[in-house]
């Protein structure tokens, strides 16, 4: 049955709601060769169907038939991507611009490359706001305080303030810092905030 | 991460893509050369004009519109008389994830293959008598957890739409701060890998 392989593509995506598995290079090849054979064979019997439409129909309905299949193998791929690339824009702004390294072995060379210019292109929006940039993905909550307790969940290791004060984060400690300072680390997962 | 709803049609959409792989039967009106493999009962080239097939509902669909239509399209048994019948009768008893995992959005497929506008109905019929049930699941989900796996797709989402914001309004009202959280993908990161660890051992 045609539209199978690319109905596992997608079934991926599907299977894999947050997180990016392997891109699977192998399968988005043969649906692409399908696709071609099909409109091939179409092309051939395009060419041909002036002299035999007599017996057993036409072959139109034949082309009809492949052409649906054409269609609904590219919605696949073009699903497909499109999907990893949305999962892959909202990475950037979890994980923030550099990916951790199992993640990015997922990646296809493409995806790497469009990474790389998104966030290229949203570093140059940010520092183009206000007078001297802004940073979009802090405050992302309105903040209630200046000063807010933290818990280390890893050992992170050495972690120099603004004002050029370094912490040591070590697992388990408890720090009372600016929120501004530490709000990406929380984000990143190395912070607890505690109220 | 699919895209929130499928109801206008969305190309990129996967659950629509999952969607329309489902299966009706339907009827061939025209000879079709070259294309017997799609018949796998028999061994002809050709598949003839009449022969009755299941086949995935993207397919039926583009082969039965235009002015020269080459299928008549069927309703698949779960949208059936009997089953109308059985939904007409209390909707909220059904296991709907059984009679299939995108009921709503292959009903309204092919609600377009009944004239008479029947399955329209049942499908705005099973909706409204499901959604009080399921408000009440989202409110209250301690309660028994294997009632969730009689949902279909539409029905799990929306669950656990409301479940989140119930939980996030309950947190709210306590304490009315909200703590700085990791973000979600961060957190499903760290999950899996706890996993692996424990697979390597």
């Amino acid at each position: 049955m045609y539209g199978e392989k690319a109905y596992a593509l997608v079934k991926e995506c599907a299977n894999h709601e947050n997180s990016l598995p392997p891109y699977n290079a192998s399968l988005v090849q043969e649906v692409s060769n399908e696709i071609r054979t099909l409109v091939e064979e179409n092309q051939e019997d395009a060419q041909t169907s002036t002299e035999e439409t007599s017996d057993s129909g036409s072959v139109v309905s034949t082309i009809r038939l492949r052409h649906a299949a054409v269609k609904r193998n590219l919605r696949c791929l073009m699903a497909y991507h499109y999907n990893r690339l949305r999962l892959l824009r909202k990475m950037r702004w979890e994980f923030g611009s550099i990916l951790p390294a199992d993640i990015k072995s997922n990646l296809s060379p493409a995806e790497i490359e469009w990474f790389a210019k998104y966030s290229r292109s949203l570093a140059s929006y940010m520092r183009s706001v206000g007078d001297d940039g802004l940073n979009l993905a802090v405050d992302l909550k309105p903040p209630k305080s200046l000063y807010i307790e933290v818990k280390c969940t890893v050992d992170y290791g050495r972690y120099e303030l603004n004002d050029g004060t370094v912490l040591l984060l070590k697992k388990d400690s408890r720090h009372y810092l600016p929120r501004s300072e530490c709000e990406e680390l929380v984000r990143q997962g190395v912070f607890e905030h505690i109220l | 991460m699919p895209l929130p709803s499928s109801y206008s049609p969305n190309y990129f959409s996967i659950d629509d893509i999952l969607a329309t792989q489902e299966r009706t039967p339907c009827k061939f009106l025209l000879n079709v050369p070259k294309m017997g493999q799609l018949n796998p009962s028999a061994a002809e080239r050709d598949l003839k004009a009449g022969t009755s097939l299941e086949l995935p509902l993207w397919l039926v669909i583009e082969m039965s519109a235009g002015r020269q239509p080459i299928i008549t399209p069927e309703l698949p048994k779960v949208f059936r008389e009997s089953y109308r019948e059985i939904l007409k009768a209390d909707a909220c008893a059904v296991d709907l994830h059984k009679y299939s995992l995108h009921f709503y959005e292959v009903g309204s497929y092919v609600k377009h293959f009944d004239r008479r506008g029947d399955v329209h109905e049942i499908l705005l019929h099973t909706f409204k008598t499901r959604y009080r049930q399921l408000m009440d699941l989202a409110d209250n989900s301690v309660s028994d957890p294997s009632v969730q796996h009689s949902l279909d797709t539409l029905e799990k989402r929306i669950f656990v739409a409301s479940h989140s914001a119930r939980t996030k309004l309950n947190s709210w009202l306590i304490k009315s701060g909200s703590p700085l959280e990791a973000a979600e993908l961060v957190v499903n990161h760290k999950k899996r890998k706890r996993v692996d660890v424990d697979d390597m051992k």
